[in-house]
């Protein structure tokens, strides 16, 4: 492995430069998936509402890692690694099942939904012959555990046994915002599957990045789902690794900052033929219409208007990304939002009216960025820090998120 | 039998063209007013989840998405190359059809890839315009991002 310090120094700026390399450079993505996916860090793994069952699991990743998330008989949750002790194969080849033991199809050794090596075919070997060593002990055999926890139908793993518990990693901000568009028993409404051209980090950043949602996405502004003149923050935690941007409807003006701007999104003679799809309901009585939400280092939490859901940022080689997106509502949802909600799911995922833009805005830095090695990104809009922001023409949570890469990767 | 299953090709090989053309608003014309139209992945559908890529409650909804495509959404220039297979018909009534697709997606500087493979199915009214049509993708993943309509 490429030793990451051997990057050329950080710029002197800060948190302000960003270097290129850090979207191309296969050392460093190699030392990310030590220090940072197999590091103290809690990532993201399923929804419960996935595992509602005991005696079932489903297969994840953490980073590159395959991972097997389950739910044991007495409804505990744990998380291993999806690979055989034996000899590496995935144990679980599918999305996941149910029953006693998980079994690998090489060799046929099997374990239970702890991750405990129970059974090693012909262990005893056949009429004497063969079979494994007299002091063989499979409790020293097995995929490596992760910790396992659950906040508000969410489920986390670490392979750290060090860093803090998951409450304490969320912090009181984070927990409070996910028990906002979480408070319910979730009803799962599918997933969608896609591809990026891009290093992972380059989709967080945009996720972080409340600053050109209405500029890139002018489908959000024309229609005033999201504008930068609504009422509306950026929330940052002290490791600056967390982050929530929200929004008010209707409490924008014609702004003369934006027409000053040239914004494509300022098209007063646009309209929609069937306006049902941005007529959402405010479900959660606060008026919040918007609140996207990040946990470090790879989690998402979306709520626009009425289309709930979560997402996952899959790294797949330095310059490829799967961003998984499970839809919810919720059980107690009547009919009329229920169909608000598939109606609303059109606004994001793959073909997203004010989604599909950021499926490709990453490859074209990935691509942008091809010869620039010792040059840098500027992150500097609302200046250098990574404190909370009122309002949303700021890049204080990208710098946030840069903080917390920098001292999990020691950079 | 003949005359239908001819017809119902016919309405295919147009809704291709129409697509591959770049002529989104004659594919509009395919459809009843009141028709449904969704792009569903194949695990979701089989999964009796109901989440789609792309839903259209009614031909007006289906209008919005062209014009957002011609006026909003930011994406690179593309075009898709279709080939449908024959479709499999039931005259019903309401006459109902299955074909199955392959997509290509090229890219303006040339880049073609297999971009999705799945099947239409598709219920028509008396006028035979599309009442309802699922497009169900068998790739599990989008590349990048879906623009165009399948």
């Amino acid at each position: 492995m490429q030793d990451p310090s051997r990057l050329p120094a950080w710029p002197d700026a800060g948190l302000t430069r960003v270097p290129f390399e850090v979207y191309r450079d296969p050392g460093l993505y190699a030392a990310e998936q030590e220090r940072l996916f197999r590091g103290p860090a809690w990532h993201f793994l399923c929804m419960e509402a996935e595992l509602p069952e005991p005696g079932t699991w489903r297969t994840t990743h953490v980073g590159e890692t395959p991972v097997i998330v389950s739910r044991d008989r007495q409804g505990a949750l744990h998380a291993f690694e999806n690979r055989c002790a034996h000899r590496g194969a995935l144990i679980c080849l599918g999305e996941g099942g149910r029953g006693r033991r998980i079994q690998c199809v090489y060799h046929a050794w099997n374990y239970d939904l702890e991750g405990n090596l129970r059974g090693v075919a012909f262990e005893g070997g056949i009429d004497g012959a063969g079979g494994m060593p007299e002091g063989f002990d499979k409790a020293r055999h097995g995929p490596r555990k992760l910790r396992a926890a659950a906040w508000c139908g969410l489920v986390f793993g670490t392979f750290s046994p060090d860093v803090a518990g998951l409450e304490d990693w969320l912090g009181p901000e984070i927990r409070a915002r996910l028990a906002r568009v979480l408070g319910k028993p979730v009803r799962l409404l599918g997933r969608h599957r896609q591809m990026l051209p891009n290093n992972w980090k380059l989709y967080v950043e945009n996720v972080k990045d409340s600053y050109h949602a209405s500029l890139l996405h002018s489908f959000f502004a024309t229609f005033r789902l999201n504008r930068l003149t609504q009422e509306g923050g950026v929330e940052v935690d002290e490791s600056g690794g967390h982050h929530v941007s929200w929004s008010r409807m209707r409490t924008d003006r014609p702004n003369e900052d934006y027409e000053k701007a040239d914004l494509r999104a300022w098209k007063e003679d646009y309209a929609l033929a069937d306006p049902r799809l941005i007529r959402g309901r405010d479900e959660f009585g606060d008026g919040v219409s918007l609140q996207i939400l990040t946990v470090f280092p790879t989690f998402v939490s979306q709520q626009v208007q009425n289309a709930l859901a979560v997402r996952q940022v899959v790294p797949k080689g330095v310059d490829r990304t799967e961003l998984l997106w499970t839809y919810y509502g919720f059980e107690d949802d009547d009919p009329e939002l229920a169909e608000l909600r598939l109606l609303q799911a059109n606004m994001v995922g793959p073909a997203g009216f004010i989604s599909m833009e950021d499926g490709a805005v990453g490859g074209f830095v990935q691509r942008g960025a091809a010869g620039a090695a010792g040059l840098a990104g500027v992150v500097e809009m609302g200046g250098a820090g990574t404190e909370s922001q009122r309002g949303r023409a700021t890049e204080t949570s990208v710098r946030g998120f840069w903080k917390a890469w920098r001292a999990v990767m020691g950079l | 039998m003949s005359g239908l299953q001819d017809a119902v090709d016919g309405l295919f090989a147009r809704y291709a063209m129409a697509i591959d053309d770049d002529r989104l608003e004659d594919w509009l014309e395919l459809f009843a007013e009141d028709c449904r139209y969704r792009i569903a992945a194949r695990e979701n559908v089989e999964a009796g989840l109901p989440v789609s890529v792309v839903y259209a409650d009614g031909r007006a909804m289906l209008a919005d998405r062209v014009s957002a495509l011609r006026r909003a959404n930011i994406y690179e220039a593309q075009r898709y190359r279709h080939v449908i297979g024959r479709a499999l018909v039931e005259e019903g009534p309401p006459v109902t059809a299955r074909a199955g697709y392959h997509v290509a997606r090229i890219m303006r500087e040339g880049d073609l890839m297999l971009f999705s493979a799945g099947e239409y199915r598709a219920a028509f009214d008396e006028a035979l315009r599309i009442r309802e049509m699922t497009v169900v993708y068998d790739n599990a993943r989008i590349d990048t991002l879906l623009a165009l309509p399948l």
